[in-house]
């Protein structure tokens, strides 16, 4: 056997292991969902079932309905809006620069970094006296204003390689700046609506801290709130809490495996690029 | 071709909802925070009040006093050191080990990336049970696969564990394994984006002069990654700072706080114990630790153009 197989053969032993170590959580929470009530213990923790069940499924769904379709409710509307004006906001930073334009980017985009704590209780002040504590409009609310950095972002970037003769020659035949956006940048923008999107959907899917902070009924919570009551309880099956916990995961999941190349290029084009 | 002055008009008014709201949700309500953590509002009645007893630095001051939030700041500067370095030195060498688009790469990537699509609170969950540490008689989790293959002496008490070496409390230990796994993904995708970029025939010709796989990695592809490499240390060094979610899903403050930070620690002042100006303090606090990274960072990337 010569050098190179030896090496290939490492290589995949190396790869192979390290997918192992990715996949274990994945193991302990579908071998643990899928047990019956009965089988359910510590002690078996990393054995298959000896039966396939879904009673744990059900029961979990059955407790987290409501908070999956407040999460719907909060990332659809939330994850729309914040795109739709981080695209306009885009389009005029990229096109449209006025004197003191970059500036006022790099001050929104500050938003970006800033640890929410230091934000979080004159929010709370704040959407309990215009009465949108505590639901989830004020959640939606909260989610388009943090997310205006990163979207704004991600379309200033997209934008900044459109040439500028393009907008030139349409302002030249009497174009203003909202047929420009309509007509030139809208059509072309598709790809990066659906890097946004996702990302935004991911994001605010998966975020806890206002969630937890922001909604105190148990009905109004999103699901990742939902998830740590349930995680929390001593008196919950711990088939139960997984198939809670998959059942949090599953949308983003779902949406990872179907748009994985849209989901990396927004990964990657979070790092701030001025 | 000049813009017009409507032209400047229309383009200030399709920011300004936005400049507006972080205007206010971003710049004013910092301030509110700030002014709050220089007041005396510790107690649910005096916030009711709302008189503004300024107390200067008081709340600092106590903070810094305070045993649990010299913890925190010990456990915040272990986590984020182990867990930039972990997710760098892992995700940087399966990016090498993927580069040359071996067969399966592109599953192997997914396999690695997938958990930067779940939330830290699944994470903290499925990773709590995993480190369940039981008891000696009736392991759990990992300690329970050790005494099935015979190694007890390897069991011990995980994210429970009280010890500590030189400030670091060895309970963490869990807890950033629990971050790199969900994290290293993101520097292995980072790298790999950059790894494209770089000329092959740089390599060959180093390759040509008889330059070990080490020299290339270190004097060619590591600085030619160096601005990458910066950007993914920003982004983590932040998110680490933010890893309150991990931590309140997976272990909460622990015995004697081993696994406190200061957000959960500002969490529970706040919402919990109603002691809004320490709170507000702490929040100040992990501002201005953010700040520290990220301004220069900002500046930085804004003089480039």
């Amino acid at each position: 056997m010569n050098n190179n197989q030896q090496n290939s053969k490492t290589k995949y032993l190396i790869l192979i292991l390290s997918a192992v170590f990715f996949l274990i959580p994945m193991y302990v929470l579908l071998v643990t969902s899928f047990k019956d009530f009965d089988q359910v213990s510590l002690t078996t923790m990393w054995n298959l079932p000896t039966t396939f069940s879904l009673a744990g499924f059900t029961t979990a769904l059955k407790k987290l309905a409501p908070n999956l379709m407040n999460s719907f409710y909060l990332v659809i509307p939330a994850t729309l809006l914040s795109a739709i004006m981080g695209s306009l906001n885009g389009y005029v930073l990229s096109h449209w620069k006025f004197k003191g334009a970059d500036t006022l980017f790099a001050l929104m985009l500050f938003g970006m970094f800033i640890p929410y704590q230091s934000i979080l209780f004159p929010l709370v002040q704040f959407l309990q006296s215009i009465g949108l504590y505590g639901s989830i409009p004020g959640l939606i609310l909260v989610h388009v204003i943090y997310g205006l950095p990163i979207t704004t972002l991600m379309f200033r970037n997209y934008y900044t390689e459109v040439p500028t003769a393009l907008t030139e020659a349409a302002r030249v035949d009497g174009a203003g700046i909202f047929s420009i956006y309509r007509y030139i940048f809208l059509p072309i923008s598709i790809p990066s609506f659906v890097v946004v999107f996702i990302w935004q959907f991911t994001n605010i899917w998966n975020e806890f801290l206002f969630a937890v902070t922001l909604t105190s009924r148990p009905a109004n919570q999103p699901i990742t709130v939902a998830l740590t009551n349930l995680a929390g309880s001593q008196v919950v099956h711990w088939n139960i809490q997984m198939s809670g916990a998959i059942i949090t995961a599953l949308p983003t999941l779902i949406v990872y495996v179907i748009f994985g190349k849209y989901f990396i290029k927004g990964l990657l084009s979070g790092s701030v690029k001025g | 071709m000049k813009k017009t002055a409507k032209e400047k008009l229309i383009s200030f008014a399709i920011l300004s909802p936005s400049l507006l709201f972080i205007g206010i949700f971003v710049y004013g309500f910092i301030g509110r925070t700030a002014q709050i953590s220089f007041l005396n509002w510790n107690t649910f009645s005096r916030l009711l009040q709302g008189e503004k007893n300024y107390v200067g630095l008081k709340n600092y001051i106590e903070l810094f006093q305070n045993p649990r939030f010299q913890t925190d700041l010990w456990n915040t500067l272990y986590f984020t050191l182990f867990f930039i370095i972990a997710c760098l030195a892992i995700g940087i060498f399966l990016s090498l080990l993927l580069n040359n688009k071996p067969k399966y790469g592109y599953l192997f990537q997914n396999i690695y990336l997938f958990p930067m699509a779940i939330s830290f609170v699944v994470t903290g969950t499925v990773w709590r049970w995993i480190f369940s540490p039981g008891t000696p008689g009736d392991p759990y989790g990992v300690n329970l696969l050790l005494s099935r293959i015979g190694l007890t002496s390897f069991q011990w008490k995980w994210f429970t564990s009280t010890e500590s070496f030189l400030f670091f409390n060895i309970a963490l230990i869990p807890v950033i394994i629990a971050a790199v796994w969900q994290f290293s993904g993101y520097t292995m995708a980072m790298w790999l984006a950059g790894l494209r970029g770089i000329d092959e025939q740089l390599i060959e010709a180093a390759k040509i002069d008889g330059a070990s796989n080490w020299q290339i990695f270190s004097k060619i592809i590591f600085p030619i990654q160096k601005p990458i490499t910066l950007s993914a240390i920003i982004v983590l060094a932040h998110v680490s700072l933010k890893a309150f979610a991990l931590i309140y899903s997976m272990t909460g403050s622990g015995p004697n706080n081993v696994t406190d930070i200061p957000a959960v620690y500002m969490f529970e002042s706040t919402f919990r114990a109603n002691r809004y100006s320490t709170g507000s303090s702490i929040a100040i606090i992990l501002l201005m630790m953010v700040g520290l990274l990220i301004i220069p960072y900002l500046i930085n990337s804004f003089k480039e153009d």
